[in-house]
């Protein structure tokens, strides 16, 4: 019975991590659907929100390292901090630009050319704004605070504990990432469903040239969508950092994030959510119930091989298009 | 002028369809071989062997592989690290296991053992496609390290986890081992290297590299005009873990002595590689070389000036030189797709019709 319980508890668990995984894989998509990039820049999008973020909030001077290592100065700190509200609106104000010079300087030069090729070019973004990210702001592991409540849930642990006589340990921010999540999915399916800007969204990933010849422009389409997806990155950036601090690891939470879309199909966006929770609660339950019988952290690998060999069944993922080839 | 084909006949088949048909590009051949093999293993010392020329060697060994696969069959793959661990734990095995054997054996064998377990890898690719199929090789990569280190039967119960090379000879000369010689090292690398470009060369030009290709530029097509997709992609999966393991042989017992895996073949490794044949160019084996020795190059180059020179932490160069590479895959993607071999076949373009361009 006590096991019962506790694995209750590793589920609920493992819901609360596929939030997580699934607001990631939210942004995948959204660039995925509109310009059929396959953007693996993705986490460290998150990871370079994150530090903005961070870096605003506790006034650090931007290239200090950089400027020391170049001029001899001894920079580090402008000396004030920022609020949060504040801080976070500067860094979507980053995030924007960061969108406009990647389209500027990127995509506009690769349009037309092969998905892999496309696909490689976000790799080399990703190592770009890895780099710039740590000259930026330096290395180190940050902690990230925006005032979101942490720590154990008095409340459901005495509820639960009156129910089954032990109460059940889940984070507060867990909770309140839930909740996030839900509201963000729900403002992006208003906002493509019911805004002018939406509905070209949606037009431009139907059909590139059909959007083009009725006088949508695809630069403003996809300037929008990169930083819409910067957008939802800041917020996984936001989760994931007050959860484990801001540092490298952040990125490769991206690399979790593809099982989940291969899971849920590259083109939806419930399936990006569904994918996550699966992933989420099949690998803590992995972890849970095999992982002591072979030596445990199989965490790091379970979310691909459960892609691989669902997609040997299903090639196109729970709710993606199907795929139809013409010779 | 200086570069041309004209009055090179060809008065046989065999002469029509040797590997270097232009008389020139023999001779330049040629002469690359003999530097190698004649003249740098009498002038190198430690410092070229390990920071320069044995890593150039065993990248381009691995990249060779990846080209294959990605390149030339069109599969690509993101667990190349991944492999190269199966070729230095099967090495280290086998080494261990075995010690009388000669380490060359164990070397080819790792290879061997290593295109067991692509094929293994590969058959997924038989359903999947395009980047489904890169993700699906992430499976391979975090699966095999994980493995590794996880399993004490494969790094033989040491404490620490790690892998540690013994001492191995060939012809009386200690190939790996702490006792290695500069020379040996770079010779045992540079055999290896030359065979396995020679394999690669003419496996590619022949009926099984046409088969890859015609799987490459369109798979149902290529299956309707009769090409067995199930036996090109796993060949394509056996031939480059073959390569793959052997460069992942070679690393461990050759080039690093020591290894920990998720260190020495990490997902960092994959890309690695990957960008090594992206800037070197896909489908082409000088491209294999040339990106190889870019990628090993440039760090060396990089932290000569920045820490050598300008002084600055070596913690900055690093993150710079991660700016730098990532731009410079980005600038390649858009300037030249088909990378460095590309650039080389403009300049021998140029060259034959210098100076006379029109």
């Amino acid at each position: 019975m006590d096991q019962v319980i506790f694995g209750a508890e590793v589920f609920l668990n493992g819901l609360m991590t596929g939030v997580m995984y699934s607001l990631v894989a939210l942004g995948f998509v959204l660039i995925f659907k509109a310009s059929g990039v396959f953007n693996y820049a993705q986490g460290v999008l998150a990871l370079f929100a994150a530090l903005t973020l961070v870096g605003i909030q506790d006034g650090q001077v931007p290239f200090a390292h950089l400027i020391n290592a170049a001029f001899g100065t001894s920079l580090h700190h402008f000396g004030w901090t920022v609020p949060s509200i504040l801080a976070i609106a500067l860094t979507v104000l980053v995030m924007v630009l960061l969108a406009f010079l990647i389209e500027k300087l990127v995509l506009q030069h690769l349009v037309g050319q092969e998905p892999i090729i496309l696909f490689m070019a976000t790799i080399g973004l990703a190592y770009f704004l890895e780099g710039l990210g740590d000259v930026m702001w330096g290395a180190d592991i940050k902690t990230l605070d925006v005032g979101l409540p942490q720590g154990i849930s008095d409340g459901i642990e005495t509820l639960t504990a009156g129910w089954f006589g032990y109460g059940f340990f889940i984070d507060r921010l867990d909770i309140w990432a839930t909740v996030i999540a839900a509201l963000l999915v729900a403002a992006l399916v208003a906002f493509s469903q019911y805004t002018k800007q939406g509905r070209a969204m949606r037009a431009v990933a139907d059909d590139h040239q059909a959007a083009l010849s009725v006088g949508i422009s695809l630069r403003f389409i996809w300037v929008m969508v990169w930083s819409i997806a910067g957008f939802v990155a800041l917020v996984a950036g936001i989760m994931w950092g007050t959860k484990s601090g801001v540092q490298f690891s952040l990125s490769l939470i991206a690399l979790k994030a593809l099982p989940v879309l291969m899971l849920g199909g590259f083109t939806s966006i419930p399936g990006a959510i569904v994918g996550g929770l699966i992933i989420g609660v099949g690998e803590k339950m992995f972890e849970f119930l095999i992982g002591p019988m072979v030596g445990g952290a199989t965490e790091t690998w379970f979310a691909y091989v459960l892609a691989l060999v669902f997609l040997v069944f299903r090639p196109q993922g729970l709710f993606g298009e199907r795929i139809i080839e013409r010779v | 002028m200086i570069y041309r084909e004209a009055g090179d006949f060809k008065t046989s088949y065999r002469d029509d369809s040797q590997t270097f048909p232009i008389r020139l590009d023999r001779w330049g051949y040629y002469a690359i071989l003999a530097v190698a093999f004649g003249i740098i293993p009498f002038v190198i010392n430690d410092y070229w062997a390990n920071a320069v020329l044995v890593p150039f060697l065993i990248y381009a060994i691995a990249a060779l592989g990846l080209n294959i696969l990605t390149g030339y069959a069109g599969q690509v793959s993101l667990g190349t690290g991944g492999f190269m661990a199966v070729g230095a734990y099967a090495v280290y095995k086998l080494m261990t296991a075995f010690p009388d054997v000669s380490i060359l054996i164990h070397i080819l064998l790792a290879g061997g053992i290593t295109a067991a377990v692509g094929v293994l890898f590969g058959l997924p690719s038989l359903r999947i496609k395009g980047f489904y199929l890169a993700v699906a090789t992430l499976a391979a990569q975090f699966f095999l390290v994980w493995l590794f280190n996880k399993v004490p039967w494969f790094y033989n119960y040491s404490a620490s986890g790690q892998i540690t090379a013994p001492e191995r000879t060939v012809l009386g000369h200690a190939v790996t081992g702490p006792a290695t010689s500069a020379p040996a090292k770079y010779l045992v690398c540079l055999v290896m290297a030359f065979l396995l470009a020679w394999l690669a060369r003419n496996l590619t030009r022949g009926m099984l590299g046409r088969k890859w290709m015609a799987i490459r530029d369109m798979d149902i097509a290529a299956e309707i005009i009769g090409v067995d997709p199930l036996r090109a992609k796993l060949s394509a999966f056996a031939v480059s873990s073959f390569f793959i393991g052997i460069a992942g042989a070679l690393l461990f017992a050759v080039y690093l002595g020591a290894a920990e895996v998720g260190e020495a073949f990490g997902i960092n490794k994959s890309f690695l590689v990957l960008f090594m044949i992206i800037i070197g160019g896909l489908g082409s084996i000088f491209g294999s070389f040339a990106g190889a020795a870019f990628m090993v190059l440039m760090p060396v180059l990089l932290k000569n000036v920045l820490v050598g020179t300008l002084n600055w932490p070596t913690d900055l160069a690093a993150h710079i030189e991660l700016m730098i590479v990532g731009a410079l895959i980005v600038t390649f993607l858009i300037v030249e797709p088909h990378g460095l071999a590309r650039l080389w076949r403009l300049t021998k373009e140029k060259l034959r019709l210098w100076p006379f361009p029109h």
